[in-house]
């Protein structure tokens, strides 16, 4: 029978105003597009099958639109004065929630139809455009601002063109498993790899090969009824598991690295346990013979666990979502934020609490205005789409983003990045065992959470490692969904807290085959029926079920005692939680499909037969070459830098994330009465005390041309000073209530893998990967601040006719602390006239890389050194002064040194201030004092009567420059000259005005 | 004296349900945070209790609108007696005890017609559309409290700050006579006001564009009260944007938000009736 459909569309009403999306849509096609659309109004358009009798469609409609604020009715809504319209449908398979809500609507308003228990719903946004525009006009409109062709269906015309959505029905297909035949020549394996997405090389593919060529396996193969060849899902079983995203090949491998500074050829085995693994394994042996224990898990977990107090642990991640969110930037962001939010979800027994959210983005400048590649999208559509992504997945899950960066560099064309981080914390034992530890029995069963599955994200986790061009994979492409996540999370908490669930993980990249498949190693074997996984939509071949990277879902081990009391809580709270299959220890990962093998691979094999690659590294930092400095306003140049993308105000974007939901937030990024950006941001951890957490984040590519060892020192430096800016203390041997500290790396970085044609500049990234990682250790033990989680994510690179854009090498830091009283912590704020106002650190003259350079569009100079030992003994004073109560407000110095330090701190607060730069620096050439970034420095101000305690803290490393001012001007003078008078409302004009109209 | 129950309901996507109930506990009640589901349910009946409140969140997602799904389940759904939610909501408030609504909470009582029910017959009245801005924002802003309002729950809050955090806060009255009676029945309990405390049409101090800049709404008796802003986000001192100056300028000041205040009031008014 044909399906029927109804189709039901709710506008606002005319007389209620403009319409905000509408008119969105006009100011950005006229703004981005020069395209004059006239006035602009939106309807939603439901679709509903099999369609509704006129009864039901009445009172439907009473449902879906309130009359006060909408016009509702059945077909096309009549838009007088608009003559072109726009439709946005999802493709099919992409998640639709608003469809799936009009459904819920109608089975809680007819909870005895069958029918409607069993119907389908779609939802569709149409655009009504006063102006009669060409079919390309709409074109563009359609795809450059409304709509993405990867996940939507777009329709453009006339408006008595319109015509009402033809939802697409069903396609049933059977399931086939298919046999691939390995070639026997390399070139035949390379080409095999490249036509099914494996992204495996040459080596990896003849290990794959010889695997299969065994007596043992091709005996066993023999004994469980399977072929000889491996079927498809095994090979996408070992393309997943062995694919960069999962397995960290480059920082696995083995590295020659020839550093040309110091004239020295080293072999590195393992970046990650070289330098990583190592500088945590350095700094617990410290904190044991401190006698301090609260760094718990480290490393091999979906996050970092670290002990709070006897009765709770802090889980913390930070990972990206670059790829996907450079082809479709909304969808890819959710995903990332919802993705990152799983991981805390799915480490030890699962469950834990999540906290907050933090978000650092690199994009090129809105306005890069250089001919796009094939394939590549508008930068500012790309963070416009990003920070909607975000501000969706964090707002609706509930989780406050507390914290983030925003970082422009013109390589960020190519691909963007979009960091991710959330913390949560979960009981420190459930059922009597420590949480942080995943204790599985063979027979326990396998129980997966959440959402359904569909084509979404197939091969996310090979795509992710190969660098994009004009034909990167479409069914990468996937949209989370919130709502999903926030039911499946808030059952998940409950579940886990009846002590029900003995370990979790989350379905990210590679799905169920990289969940169950990791899971699997802890008893040693699984089995699974792909039948019983819950589908979207038919015809989905078993190894795409296996495979799909569909949002939303977490595997869970159950003990077969309680399974039944977990599955009916399920029920109960609206989750879908279906039982796939169980735990073995025979050493294979068995997966099914109605009775009939998918796929048998040794487990030892999948997880340790990949090769290791073998890479050559080299580098030398391009020789010092200080620019000359032209005679220059010092105004200008504070007002330009001020006004700079990597300077200028974020509050058009920070306040579209909701940063305060929970209730805990105590320092928000935006505080005091001209709501100035903070260093850190601090959380409570109950109403019931005072303690809390510190965030931060230090990111610093700008310096890694001139120098990667100091950028990525600047980097980890950043994220830890603005912990300490806000009254974090490090960790020592003299602590006396000892407080956790808990740091994420993720590292993007361009395709390091050197190919004489190919990737020329291979060994010099490597090389830089390498510094970065050297910096990295230094850096860790120096202060005893440990790593606990991280990720890489290489190949950020995009390639179209020939062109390549590659990223700038870059790290970020995200540091978390424990904060034992926030009423003590400090804001960035100016508070009184007539505190002084201290530099904390020396100044050096180290401007290459800065923000004033750029502004002057200088090339070279010396990027700022850290020096650790020193900053270690300084943050450990700031920390006393800090806990003593002798500080007003403290603010580090990063992107534009003391002068917009002192300019931020001025607008916190409304007030102005007076300072002399003499003794910070020659006066003759006051941009040193004002414009440089050395690192590790604060600018503090300080009441009268605390001076004395405070100096006596600080001693000689506090150079006091100046006074607060009652009066809201900015005066700032060297040598007996004024180099700056003005009114402050004069910077903060400038300082407001950098991102208007973007994001 | 006896101790006040609240029930906090949770779950389909609310989100502000543990804030909520630290707000009632800190304010000397009980409070228990209940699954939507249990309650529609019939596992937990409302009649046991003073406080019904709706917290702020994203039920359903926000699709269809904010809170309207979610009033479509309480007005539709049967409990095991052939009553509604909704049936019980208005009960709680006709034998003394209150209904509340706070952002997605409040929406959803204004999209289930209990606030303002000027008419007393359950139908919605007004709508809470998209922001004029077209933006969802998080900032903090000055509000008013009605003296005269019925709902008894401002004293001491004659002119406060707390944070909003919405997209669709743009409260519309279904026409000019309703949107007057309103006015004279004192029921927009709370109004949105500049630096000088005189009600506000301009953005960002009207963060929305609310008609009568609105910022909460009570129904006639006074035992409905629905909230834009969100109080249970303004507990503690250190919640305020500007706390440190705050501390350092009245360094005796006490350690409780404002919004504990209106919490107060409400275990108080549920005392008094």
């Amino acid at each position: 029978m044909p399906e029927t459909w109804t189709h039901l569309h709710v506008s606002s009403r005319p007389d209620r105003g403009a319409d905000p999306v509408g008119e969105r849509v006009r100011r950005q096609a006229a703004d981005f597009l020069s395209i004059d659309t006239g006035r602009v109004t939106t309807s939603k358009i439901y679709s509903v099958s099999p369609a509704l009798d006129l009864a039901r469609t009445d009172r439907a409609l009473a449902a879906l639109g309130n009359e006060v604020s909408c016009v509702v009715g059945v077909g096309a809504p009549a838009r007088l004065g608009f003559r072109s319209f726009i439709s946005v449908d999802k493709r099919p398979g992409v998640t639709d929630d608003e469809g799936q809500t009009v459904l819920t609507v109608l089975r809680d308003l007819f909870s005895g139809a069958p029918q409607i228990a069993s119907g389908r719903a779609a939802s569709r946004d149409v655009y009504w455009l006063e102006r009669a525009l060409s079919p390309a006009e709409l074109g563009r409109i359609a795809e450059e601002l409304v709509g993405n062709p990867l996940v939507h269906v777009l329709r453009s015309g006339p408006a008595d063109a319109y015509e009402d959505p033809r939802p697409r029905g069903a396609v049933a297909t059977q399931p086939v498993i298919e046999e691939i035949a390995l070639p026997r020549d390399d070139a035949g394996l390379l080409r095999l790899s490249e036509v099914r997405l494996l992204s495996l090389d040459r080596a990896e593919m003849v290990a794959l090969r010889d695997y299969f060529d065994r007596e043992a396996v091709r005996a066993s193969r023999g004994r469980r009824g399977l072929p000889a060849d491996p079927t498809d899902c095994e090979l996408e079983i070992v393309a997943q598991t062995w694919s960069e995203h999962c397995k960290h090949k480059e920082f696995n491998a083995l590295v020659e690295f020839v550093d040309r500074d110091r004239g020295t050829t080293v072999v590195i085995d393992s970046l990650f346990r070289t330098y990583i693994v190592a500088a945590t394994r350095v700094v617990g042996e410290a904190l044991r013979e401190w006698g301090q224990a609260w760094l718990l898990r480290v490393f091999d977990d979906n996050a970092g666990v670290v002990r709070i107090d006897d009765d709770s642990v802090f889980v913390w991640k930070v990972e990206t979502h670059n790829s996907p969110s450079a082809i479709d930037p909304y969808g890819g962001a959710i995903t990332g934020i919802l993705g990152c939010n799983r991981d805390p979800l799915g480490t030890g027994r699962g469950g834990g609490r999540l906290l907050f959210n933090t978000d650092v983005l690199c994009f090129a400048p809105p306005t890069y205005d250089r001919p796009l590649l094939p394939g590549q999208l508008a930068p500012r559509r790309v963070f416009a789409g990003v920070r909607a992504g975000i501000e969706d997945g964090g707002n609706k899950s509930g989780i406050p983003t507390v914290n983030g960066a925003l970082v422009f560099d013109d390589r960020f064309a190519g691909k963007p990045l979009v960091f991710c981080g959330s913390g949560s914390i979960a009981p420190a034992r459930v059922a009597g065992a420590p949480w942080w530890e995943k204790r599985i029995d063979a027979e326990d069963r396998i129980v997966v959470v959440g959402g359904r599955v569909g084509k979404d994200g197939i091969h996310g986790a090979t795509f992710s490692s190969v660098h994009l061009d004009e034909e990167s994979p479409r069914s990468a492409v996937q949209i989370g969904s919130p709502l999903t996540q926030k039911l499946a999370s808030d059952f998940l908490e409950e579940a886990c807290a009846r002590g029900w669930v003995k370990a979790a993980t989350d379905n990210g990249a590679g799905g169920l085959s990289s969940s169950v498949g990791e899971l699997a190693r802890i008893t040693g074997g699984a089995e699974v029926d792909l039948e019983r996984v819950p589908l979207k939509y038919e015809g989905i071949q078993p190894w795409e079920i296996f495979l799909s990277e569909s949002q939303e879902r977490m595997t869970l081990a159950v003990d077969p005692a309680v399974e039944g009391d977990l599955l009916a809580l399920a029920r109960e709270r609206g989750v879908e939680a279906v039982d796939i299959g169980r735990f073995t220890e025979d050493g294979a990962l068995w997966v099914r499909h109605s009775g009939r093998t998918a796929a048998c691979l040794d487990l030892d094999f999948l997880h340790h037969g990949a090769p290791r690659k073998r890479l050559a590294a080299e580098w030398s930092n391009p020789p010092v070459e200080a620019p000359a400095v032209p005679d220059v306003d010092l105004e200008s140049a504070l007002l330009g830098v001020l006004g700079s993308w990597n300077v200028c105000s974020r509050e058009g974007v920070i306040r579209q994330y909701d940063h305060e939901v929970k209730g805990r937030t105590v320092i928000k990024p935006l505080m005091g009465r001209g709501g100035g950006p903070q260093d850190a941001a601090v959380l409570r951890l109950s109403w019931s005390d005072y303690r809390g957490i510190a965030v931060s984040n230090g990111i610093a590519p700008q310096y890694g041309d001139l120098d990667p060892y100091a950028m990525c020192a600047c980097a980890f430096d950043e994220a830890v000073r603005g912990i300490v800016a806000v009254g974090g203390r490090l960790p020592g041997p003299d602590t006396a209530a000892p407080q956790f500290w808990s740091v994420n790396d993720n590292f993007c970085l361009p395709n390091v893998a050197y190919d004489a044609r190919t990737n020329p500049d291979g060994r010099r990234r490597l090389g830089q990967l390498v510094r970065m990682c050297q910096a990295l250790y230094d850096i860790a033990v120096a202060y005893a601040v440990p790593l606990t989680s991280g990720k890489d994510s290489m190949k950020n690179d995009f390639t179209a006719g020939g062109v390549t854009i590659s990223i700038p090498p870059t790290v970020l830091f995200s540091a978390t602390a424990g904060i034992p009283d926030v009423r003590k912590t400090v804001t960035t704020g100016l508070q009184a006239p007539g505190d002084a106002i201290y530099v904390i650190g020396e100044t050096q003259a180290e401007l290459g890389g800065s923000e004033f350079f750029r502004w002057l569009g200088l090339a070279g100079g010396t990027a700022p050194q850290v020096r650790a030992e020193r900053a270690r003994d300084r943050y450990r004073c700031v920390g006393e002064a800090i806990a003593a109560g002798l500080v007003a407000s403290c603010h580090d110095l990063s992107d534009g040194g003391l002068a917009v330090a002192l300019v931020e701190s001025a607008i916190g607060g409304g007030l102005g201030f007076d300072v002399v730069l003499d003794g910070l620096g020659p006066s003759e050439r006051p941009w040193i004092p004002l414009f440089s970034e050395s690192s590790s420095r604060f600018v503090v101000t300080v009441p009268e009567e605390k001076r004395r305690a405070f100096e006596g803290i600080l001693g000689r490393d506090a150079w006091p420059i100046g006074r607060v001012t009652g009066d809201a001007r900015v005066r700032i003078s060297a040598g007996g000259r004024p180099c700056v008078e003005a009114p402050l409302v004069r910077f903060e004009t400038a300082w407001r005005s950098g991102l208007e109209g973007y994001g | 004296m006896r101790t006040v129950q609240a029930l906090v309901v949770a779950g389909v996507g609310i989100n502000c349900e543990e804030e909520t109930a630290a707000a009632y506990r800190l304010a000397g009640a009980t409070a228990r945070t209940v699954h939507l589901e249990s309650i529609l349910r019939g596992d937990i009946k409302l009649d046991a209790f003073d406080v019904v409140h709706l917290p702020g969140g994203f039920s359903f997602g926000d699709d269809l609108g904010g809170g309207r799904v979610l009033a479509n389940r309480i007005r539709t759904r049967k409990l095991p007696g052939g009553t509604t939610m909704g049936d019980g909501l208005r009960a709680v408030a006709r034998h003394g005890g209150m209904v509340i609504g706070f952002c997605n909470g409040f929406q959803a009582l204004v999209e289930l017609g209990l606030v303002p029910d000027v008419g007393g017959e359950g139908a919605a009245e007004a709508a809470l559309m998209q922001n004029a801005s077209g933006k969802y924002e998080d900032r903090w802003v000055r509000v008013r409290a009605d003296a005269e309002c019925p709902a008894r729950v401002w004293a001491g809050l004659e002119e406060w700050e707390l944070p909003v955090r919405h997209g669709q806060g743009r409260l519309v009255f279904r026409d000019v006579s309703l949107r007057d009676e309103i006015a004279r029945l004192h029921l927009n309990g709370l109004t949105y006001c500049d630096e000088a405390g005189r009600p506000t049409d301009r953005y960002p101090a009207n963060p929305n564009g609310a008609e009568l800049a609105c910022a909460a709404l009570c129904d006639p008796s006074g035992r409905i009260l629905g909230v834009m802003p969100h109080p249970e986000a303004y507990l503690s001192l250190f919640n305020h944007y500007d706390w440190p100056r705050l501390r350092r300028e009245r360094p005796e000041r006490s350690e409780e938000g404002a919004g504990l205040v209106l919490f107060q009031n409400v275990v108080k008014a549920v005392l008094a009736a």
